[in-house]
């Protein structure tokens, strides 16, 4: 059934909303933007899963925004012979051509009957006055940012079970984020497979059985542990690392850059200014500095230079060669 | 005047190279070997002249006057091509450029002459690529290969070169050459001579330039400054700064006016978004100017190396009491209380830890790093 056209016309003229991926409902011109994509394309899905639980016999068509040429919009736009309703999608609107950015302003003055265009902007300045037009003509505008904080990704977690009215642990969604949290694709997959999988509850017993002993660490997590002497923990988040896909060169060099800030810190004259370092990274490495003697940071300093020639090819094995640095690293701290 | 004028100390290698140019039927392929600066591609090139040469009696080629002689040394004759790389390595489609380009007849000539500057530049596979085209070669075509030692080149590439070994030319030599040709200070290119270990291209350049001076004197003196492990750490960060800077100031300007060029050639818009394909080029642009950078700096940082080098070299000298002559002279009174300050061990020690930074650098080490593992040895 398809909504009266008065209806339509009243929805165009309220301001500017933003609204989150989650709630998007169908309208005739939707704007996604944002860095994300996975957010964005949840956010494209479900329009579309909308607009196909209304109108069964929906058209979509895919418009690529940067090879655009002039009238391609007019023409899938303009009504069929059997005058089913029509889903646009226009992807790369931060790449798109001139051709692009005047049909749809165009369009944005007069917009079709039966036809839903949605509209995603992966982030730039790139078509801003199309953004400034789609956002002042009142259409729904999702805004797909990153999740970098634990937080937000917890909530994720949280909002992926109550949508398909599962429960989950605090403690449990917990321990999924640190053990897939590093790619929203990745704990949007994980999030599904619980939910289909599970029978009640989830609990941290069951992200055990499935995501059990991966946690995902960073070169930093490794070089702080690793700098303040603590072996045992730099070696396990070493291992856990590597086991999750992050290179040893990368390692290396975090690992270099600390030692390296901690040598400059020695001096007595040093200042986080003339060092270029931001304050909190200069106290860091004051206090990181008590641990270090200076014979002990010379000697950690050619053993990784050793180590950046071995993982760069030099060596057989780079795991071998960067644990080797990391053990020696640890070991060279006083505690 | 004549070709090989400006070959400072090379007699014994021009003798063979005039011998060979007056000679009916010279080698096809010949490998110029010899320390940096010695100037083996110059030799090459005085050696294409001399097979090019217009005068009548084959004792007299290589006169430098006629117009052949002249063409090729200025690296305009149509007969004679100079190859060089400005990356790190040359590309295997580079080479089968060139190898096609050797079956062409020599256009007013008596010979084609292709000298590859750098053949030490090359991965095994692109060698390969160029020995078919030394193995048979077109009869009227001859390469001139240019590395500095003869273990540079594949054994199969060696096999079949003549080998033209230049020598270190000795200092008064050089010295002579940049007050003949640069017309620069005999004092100054007495110094510069000397403190460049007789590397002509060096020489010159810290013979006409008061920065290029400054800039060595400052990285030779290191050693002296090195107190603890936060010197070493900031003058390693230090060195790679100016060869960074180096590197960039060189570069600079010629990527813009590259770009423009490009441009112009491609007949871009003014203003507003690029087309498509002119970005692509423009992106290509980019990579080959990323790729020479790399060199670039590579090569700034191996020279700061070579020139802190001495200075251990100088220091081992008063400590054995050879008495040779010192290439730092200037500083004989801070060398001797260096020299007194540590044992021959020490300084073998730290000798070998820049020889192991410059081949850390080869092998794609972290820059900074490299300096870091460097300077904390010297402590």
């Amino acid at each position: 059934m398809n909504p009266p056209p008065g209806s339509r016309a009243s929805a165009a003229k309220k301001s500017a909303a933003t609204v989150s991926w989650r709630d998007v409902e169908p309208a005739p011109v939707v704007l996604v933007s944002g860095p994300e994509e996975y957010l964005a394309h949840r956010a494209k899905e479900r329009v579309r899963n909308l607009l196909r639980g209304k109108q069964p016999d929906l058209e979509v068509t895919q418009l690529d925004a940067s090879s655009y040429t002039t009238g391609g919009l007019t023409m899938l736009a303009s009504p069929s012979l059997f005058g089913e309703a029509k889903l646009i999608e226009a992807s790369s609107l931060a790449q798109m051509n001139d051709e692009f950015l005047a049909d749809t302003l165009a369009y944005l003055a007069s917009p079709a009957d039966e036809v839903w265009l949605v509209l995603h902007h992966g982030g730039g300045t790139r078509g801003k006055k199309l953004l400034d037009a789609v956002k002042a003509s009142g259409a729904p505008v999702v805004d797909c940012q990153p999740m970098k904080k634990d937080a937000d990704k917890l909530d994720f977690v949280r909002q992926e079970f109550k949508t398909a009215r599962r429960a989950i642990e605090p403690a449990a969604a917990q321990a999924l984020v640190s053990a897939v949290g590093s790619s929203l694709p990745d704990l949007a997959a994980a999030c599904s497979q619980l939910i289909s999988d599970a029978e009640s509850a989830v609990t941290e017993e069951t992200v055990e059985k499935y995501y059990g002993g991966r946690v995902e660490a960073t070169g930093f997590k490794v070089a702080d542990a690793a700098i303040s002497g603590r072996g045992a923990a730099a070696l396990a988040s070493l291992r856990h690392a590597l086991a999750t896909g992050v290179d040893p060169v990368p390692i290396v060099a975090v690992l270099a850059m600390k030692l390296r800030q901690i040598a400059k810190v020695k001096s007595a004259a040093a200042n986080a200014r003339d060092l270029g370092m931001a304050p909190w990274q200069f106290d860091q490495a004051r206090r990181d500095a008590r641990l270090w003697e200076s014979e002990a940071l010379a000697r950690c300093i050619q053993v990784l230079a050793e180590t950046d020639a071995q993982v760069k090819g030099e060596g057989r094995d780079p795991e071998y060669a960067v644990e080797r640095a990391v053990t020696m690293i640890a070991t060279s701290a006083r505690r | 005047m004549s070709v090989w004028s400006d070959l400072p100390g090379q007699s014994a290698v021009i003798e063979q190279l005039s011998r060979a140019a007056a000679a009916e039927r010279p080698a096809h392929a010949w490998l110029f070997t010899g320390p940096p600066g010695s100037g083996r591609s110059n030799a090459a090139k005085a050696f294409a002249a001399a097979l090019l040469c217009e005068q009548q009696d084959p004792a007299e080629r290589g006169c430098g006057t006629c117009h052949a002689c002249r063409t090729v040394l200025a690296g305009s004759n149509a007969d004679a091509t100079l190859v060089a790389t400005e990356n790190v390595t040359f590309s295997i489609q580079e080479m089968r450029e060139l190898v096609g380009k050797a079956q062409d007849k020599p256009s007013s000539g008596r010979w084609r002459v292709i000298i590859i500057e750098d053949a030490d530049r090359m991965t095994e596979r692109t060698t390969n690529v160029l020995l078919k085209a030394i193995e048979e070669p077109p009869p009227r075509t001859i390469w001139m290969l240019c590395t500095p030692s003869p273990a540079d080149v594949l054994v199969t590439i060696r096999s079949r070169c003549r080998p033209v070994s230049l020598r270190i030319p000795p200092a008064d030599d050089v010295a002579a050459l940049l007050v003949r040709r640069d017309g620069a200070d005999p004092e100054l290119a007495g110094f510069a001579a000397r403190v460049s270990q007789s590397h002509i291209g060096v020489a010159r350049r810290l013979a006409a330039d008061a920065d290029a001076r400054h800039r060595r004197d400052t990285i030779v003196r290191l050693p002296l400054r090195l107190r603890g492990v936060a010197d070493a750490v900031t003058a390693a960060g230090e060195l790679v700064d100016i060869s960074n800077a180096d590197a960039a100031a060189a570069s600079e300007q010629r990527n813009e006016s590259e770009r423009e060029a490009l441009l112009i050639a491609l007949g871009a818009p003014e203003k507003g978004a690029m087309p498509p394909a002119i970005r692509s080029q423009l992106k290509r642009l980019e990579e080959d100017q990323k790729r020479r950078a790399k060199r670039s700096l590579s090569d700034s940082l191996d020279r700061v190396l070579i020139d802190l080098s001495t200075f251990f070299r100088d220091v081992l000298t008063v400590q054995l009491g050879t008495g040779t002559e010192l290439v730092n002279e200037y500083l004989r009174q801070d060398l001797t209380s260096y020299a007194e300050r540590s044992t021959p061990e020490q300084t073998l020690g730290r000798m070998d830890a820049i020889a192991q930074a410059r081949q850390r650098l080869g092998t794609n080490v972290a820059p900074v790093l490299a300096m870091e593992a460097m300077a904390v040895s010297l402590l």
